[in-house]
């Protein structure tokens, strides 16, 4: 059976003009203003090859916030990976009230960014001081502890998220195998590292990549919590990108750093990718 | 050996019954904080509050940040965004499924690989195009709601037809070659045949560009900048915290009011919810 062409271009178009207005060619004008002395001025921009790209490889604080940013992502994808796999373990058992411990924990993963930085801001300005336990003062007000505060942030967002993932993996696990194991005198931990977590493998893979791409990338959290306060110490990657260009009006060098920032994004897909394809032959 | 057991299970509802309270406890303190006059909250914000004030301060926060007005933008922009969404990229999808020319796969792949692009990337020239640097490129003003709608429509794109192009693989072509012998048109075999047939992954996609467009700050930030009248929750949300955050009774009934539509449309959907945030995800 053939369709015309008519057809096929009439059903595409809503979507591809729209995509090709909003994503492509932006895109490829972003490619153009890295190259250019763009500062959002109304004046055509001048091309000046490279150097933006130069003066962002000289700028310490893009630095100083790709390193904020990695480590925050290794430390996330550790920890909301962990959490989840614990969740997940807890409300597949059977007892009363496992249901509603899913529904609660997953909640927080449905409210928008903003909110919860500024719900965690609150907790960590006003809370956090007010009950004069040592240790519990204003969190924000340091890069070390507004590092771990963005953490639980994430931690309290993501991890109902990633049990959610994780139930669906534990429960694809057949019966059979389990009760195999059992028979065989595999109990407790050692049911636990020998059958669930490699019967859950895939799992895992899935939930590694999402949290790496969405730490990685993470903005609203970050803008709202902190800010980056104080004094840029606290501030990841996206909002670097979006506070030179705003605050300091350096557009062309702004769009140098998101191009970086999407070469690095690209690079980790590719592996993901490889990866995926690897686990899936060997499934 | 029996009061071992009692011991057990006292020690298995504490610790579930704490791990549930860690998650609601960022919730239920800005329900206690919401509750008390800012006289009380100034002098102990933890504290038994000392005169009863109802609901004032969601009254105070519901008038300040003109709630109802940016509840409906963002009502607005979602449903209409997430409608056209799923007609649209269901729509490309089929005719990329059925027709198989190169053209066809490399449409398919620009779209796939269009979904590494981070929104960075096309912030600034974004600017450009809709006109904040000036008039709009093309003389016409898309800094409104319509803008805002096919801008999301341009973003949702490659996700959705990823979702509908694998679901629509899985579907049987002969359906609808039997309905083309009978005389039915193209549009006709596609609106009165497949779209029907795609109902559970319409839900899918549905699902998750609500979540997403109801939540996005940054796209509605540079779309809507300036107009207060046309803003939706997320940006209502950064104004208010911009400008209020001095009377923290009335901040946190705001926060718990932009909350409380997601956590009612959570209950009322709670599974298909979950469903489509673990597809959209897993795939």
């Amino acid at each position: 059976m053939k369709r015309s062409k008519l057809t096929f271009w009439g059903f595409l178009a809503p979507c591809l003009l729209c995509f090709v207005g909003f994503v492509l060619i932006p895109t490829l004008m972003g490619l153009y203003y890295s190259l250019t002395d763009w500062n959002g001025v109304a004046r055509a921009p001048k091309l000046i090859g490279f150097e933006n790209y130069v003066s962002v490889f000289h700028d310490s604080q893009y630095w100083y916030s790709f390193g904020y940013t990695a480590l925050f992502t290794v430390c996330a994808v550790l920890l909301i990976n962990g959490v989840g796999f614990a969740l997940a373990l807890l409300v597949t058992r059977k007892f009363r009230g496992a249901t509603l411990m899913r529904s609660i924990f997953f909640m927080p993963n449905l409210v928008g960014g903003l909110l919860l930085g500024y719900t965690w801001k609150f907790i960590f300005t006003k809370i956090f001081p007010a009950t004069n336990i040592p240790m519990l003062g204003n969190w924000l007000a340091d890069n070390k502890t507004g590092f771990i505060g963005l953490l639980i942030l994430m931690v309290w967002q993501m991890s109902g998220y990633m049990m959610i993932i994780y139930i669906a993996g534990i429960q694809n696990i057949p019966d059979s195998v389990m009760e195999a194991a059992s028979l065989d005198g595999a109990v407790g931990m050692k049911k636990l590292f020998k059958i669930t977590i490699p019967m859950v493998a895939q799992s895992f893979t899935i939930g590694l990549f999402l949290i790496l791409s969405n730490s990685f990338k993470l903005f609203d959290q970050n803008m709202s919590l902190t800010g980056g306060n104080p004094n840029h110490k606290n501030e990841m990657l996206a909002l670097n990108i979006y506070n030179s260009a705003f605050n300091s009006n350096q557009m062309g060098q702004a769009q140098a750093k998101a191009m970086i920032f999407f070469i690095t994004i690209a690079i980790f897909s590719v592996i993901q990718l490889t990866v995926t394809k690897r686990a899936e032959v060997e499934a | 050996m029996k009061k071992k057991s009692i011991l057990r299970s006292i020690w298995q509802v504490i610790y579930r019954v704490g791990l549930v309270l860690l998650y609601i406890l960022p919730i239920a303190m800005l329900f206690w904080v919401a509750l008390k006059s800012a006289k009380d909250i100034a002098v102990n914000i933890l504290g038994v509050p000392t005169e009863w004030i109802g609901f004032e301060n969601f009254s105070l926060a519901i008038e300040r940040m003109d709630f109802l007005m940016a509840f409906k933008n963002s009502l607005v922009v979602t449903v209409v965004s997430t409608v056209c969404l799923c007609i649209f990229s269901a729509m490309a999808a089929w005719v990329l499924v059925r027709n198989k020319t190169k053209m066809s796969s490399f449409i398919f792949m620009l779209f796939s690989v269009s979904m590494l692009i981070p929104f960075q990337c096309v912030m600034l020239p974004l600017m450009k195009i809709m006109g904040k640097f000036g008039l709009g490129q093309f003389g016409i003003d898309l800094m409104n709601h319509q803008g805002l709608i096919l801008a999301y429509i341009g973003f949702g794109s490659a996700m959705s037809i990823m979702l509908y192009h694998g679901f629509i693989k899985g579907i049987p072509v002969e359906l609808e070659e039997a309905a083309a012998i009978d005389g039915c048109s193209t549009p006709g075999i596609f609106f009165r045949i497949v779209l029907p047939l795609l109902a559970p992954i319409t839900t899918t996609v549905g699902i998750v560009n609500i979540m997403w467009i109801w939540n996005d700050y940054l796209l509605p930030s540079i779309v809507l900048s300036g107009k207060s009248e046309l803003r939706t929750l997320p940006l209502q949300t950064y104004q208010f915290f911009g400008s209020f955050t001095t009377n923290w009774g009335v901040a946190a009934a705001a926060l718990l009011l932009i909350m409380l539509p997601v956590i009612i449309f959570y209950i009322l959907a709670q599974k298909k919810i979950i469903k489509g945030v673990v597809d959209g995800a897993v795939k």
